[in-house]
């Protein structure tokens, strides 16, 4: 029952990274998307979401960028999990990203498992799925395949890149790398670079998955496996990271679970644990392991200002981008230094630059969730560069 | 530090009619150059930078305080939350045309270091500020004995944020130390309106409630 169990989930995921139900444009070898690591990935496929229209004068057109185990669906039901977009309180109909006015488009980031190239997806050349023979990617590959689309989707100009934690960092290269293609930026969460302690608990995370027999050398699809308790316990000990201490007291403090006293064993006694838990059996059910390793990877390997001789301004040289920089006071994953560092960069490069810092203690996920102050600080932004950039109130 | 306590002057408050910009405002502003760059330190909600903005002028800002941040953002302005006494030595020299300190001089802890900092950072520095050589406070202080409070400055010596209060004469022998070159000079009454008498210096810094000066670097 298991087994059978097992099987379906792996069909299902493998299902999703070729054939996503989602829109799907795909890049033959005569367009090879060039990596940082030197190799050129070739076939490529993106899956993307869209909300909203295009105007004629195809101006209004905002690139969300999803976050490390975020995807595609941002605003609509997910195919696997059946549960709401990780993102609908932002945007929709009436929302701060109004897809009356705008047209939202999400692509799923390569190296991800909904249905852009990653190591789930098959090696044409071995008729496998790639495991560990998928190239390493870096945020500035994810940025360029996101450009491959928009070109695709024949979107020169983009009127804003939206995005939180992993999806700031590409918000940050975009702006970077294609300054006259993003006419305002909203990293939300973010920084310019990972932190060593980001890169060890991503480091810890890994080695959770490859602990996991079942990881097998990163050949679990082929082999019928799958690393569930590896990549469960990755999904635990990164979701910590997420939360605040105050935030977690809040929710769960020193309760037990469905018990008045402790069982004495190492049954999940207490809420927490059992939250916890139910984060990493669910995650799994949607993402793949390898993809897991292959981001964080990408997310560790971010260094904005190391791609300009150590100067951050140098990144943002010159810049027309309006920004908006948010970050929250109880999230120690990103912490609001590192969006000053943001702004102070911006700053010295004589940028039009908004910051704030929003007092919360839902930690680093508060981008995700109910935050008013988020809400109206981004329809306000928006708000003004539609305004500037000629869009109709 | 720079939430601006004076920004909600009672009495200037009165000086307009609902919706339209604070007369001391209004004078800050006609001090600038349409279509030049602004920053505004310790901005407070945007108010001023938004009557600007509707002059075609490219401005930014500063705020302590996060309320008066987030309020400016939503606004869909450009600030960001800082203070004038650390953030001003992150910018470039000649970065704008103009740096404004409106009502918020006093507040700050180290103010020679701030009106400097105005002059590097932009080619004009507009400042403003309560003028404490008022002959009303002079009153106060010489009958009362007590530290002086006023309708624009109610709060008590141990309360106020306002650390460096100083006249308009001490204000201009600030200038000469740190040689700036006073382009112009307003002393407004208690309802912010522009004293347009032609009078010495002296006779201001008894009768203006606030003075805004327009200043320059010394070539």
């Amino acid at each position: 029952m298991a087994e059978a169990r097992l099987k379906t989930d792996l069909r299902d995921r493998v299902g999703e990274a070729e054939t996503p139900h989602s829109h799907v444009v795909s890049f033959g070898p005569d367009k090879p998307l060039k990596l940082d690591a030197g190799v050129e990935l070739s076939p490529l496929q993106i899956a993307y979401q869209t909300y909203g229209t295009l105007n004629a004068a195809r101006s209004n057109a905002v690139l969300i960028c999803h976050a490390l185990t975020g995807d595609q669906h941002v605003a609509n039901l997910h195919p696997v999990t059946g549960k709401p977009g990780w993102w609908e309180t932002m945007v929709g109909p009436g929302k701060p990203i109004d897809t009356d006015r705008y047209f939202a488009i999400c692509p799923n980031v390569v190296g991800a498992c909904m249905g852009t190239t990653g190591p789930a997806s098959i090696n044409v050349r071995t008729g496998r799925p790639y495991g560990l023979e998928f190239p390493v990617v870096t945020i500035r590959d994810i940025v360029r395949a996101q450009a491959m689309l928009l070109d695709h989707l024949e979107i020169d100009s983009l009127f804003a890149v939206a995005g939180g934690s992993m999806g700031g960092m590409q918000v940050l290269q975009w702006a970077a790398s294609y300054p006259d293609r993003v006419f305002a930026a909203l990293p939300i969460a973010c920084a310019t670079r990972h932190s060593a302690q980001n890169i060890a608990f991503h480091e810890v995370g890994r080695q959770a998955v490859m602990a996991d027999p079942d990881w097998r050398d990163g050949r679990y699809l082929a082999e019928g496996t799958n690393p569930r308790r590896g990549l469960a316990v990755a999904r635990m000990a990164a979701h910590i990271t997420y939360l605040s201490d105050a935030a977690l007291h809040r929710k769960f403090g020193r309760r037990f679970q469905d018990r008045a006293n402790p069982t004495f064993s190492f049954d999940a006694d207490f809420e927490v644990e059992s939250y916890l838990r139910h984060q990493g059996s669910s995650f799994v059910e949607r993402f793949d392991a390898n993809s897991y390793l292959y981001l964080t990877r990408a997310m560790d390997y971010f260094d904005l200002a190391a791609d300009y001789g150590g100067i951050l301004a140098e990144a943002f040289r010159g810049t027309k981008t309006r920004f908006c920089v948010i970050s929250f006071t109880s999230d120690w994953l990103f912490p609001t230094v590192e969006s000053r560092a943001i702004v102070h960069a911006l700053n010295a490069s004589s940028a039009r630059v908004s910051f704030a810092e929003i007092v919360t203690d839902k930690g680093h996920d508060a981008f995700l969730l109910d935050e008013p102050e988020l809400f109206a600080i981004v329809r306000g932004f928006l708000g003004s560069a539609g305004a500037a950039r000629g869009l109709p109130g | 530090m720079l939430n601006r306590p004076q920004r909600d002057l009672t009495m200037a408050n009165t000086a307009r009619a609902p919706g339209a910009a604070r007369v001391d405002h209004l004078v800050v502003a006609e001090m600038v150059a349409p279509g030049s760059r602004v920053l505004d330190v310790g901005c407070g909600d945007g108010e001023l930078l938004r009557l600007l903005e509707l002059r075609g002028v490219d401005g930014r800002g500063i705020e302590l305080s996060r309320e008066g941040v987030n309020d400016s953002v939503a606004k869909g302005l450009a600030v960001i939350q800082g203070d004038a006494d650390t953030d001003l030595a992150d910018y470039p020299d000649d970065a704008f045309d103009y740096v404004i300190l409106s009502q918020t001089l006093q507040a700050t802890r180290k103010p020679r270091e701030v009106v400097e900092h105005m002059l590097r950072i932009g080619r004009h520095a507009v400042v403003s500020f309560p003028n404490f050589g008022h002959w009303k406070i002079r009153l106060k202080l010489l009958f009362g004995g007590q530290m002086p409070r006023t309708n624009n400055l109610p709060e008590t010596w141990y309360a106020t944020p306002n650390i460096h209060f100083c006249t308009i004469k001490d204000f201009r022998q600030l200038c000469g130390t740190v040689g700036a070159k006073m382009e112009k000079a307003v002393a407004l009454n208690a309802w912010g309106k522009p004293l347009r008498l032609p009078a010495p210096w002296w006779f201001w810094n008894l009768i203006g409630e606030q003075a805004v000066f327009l200043l320059s670097r010394r070539k």
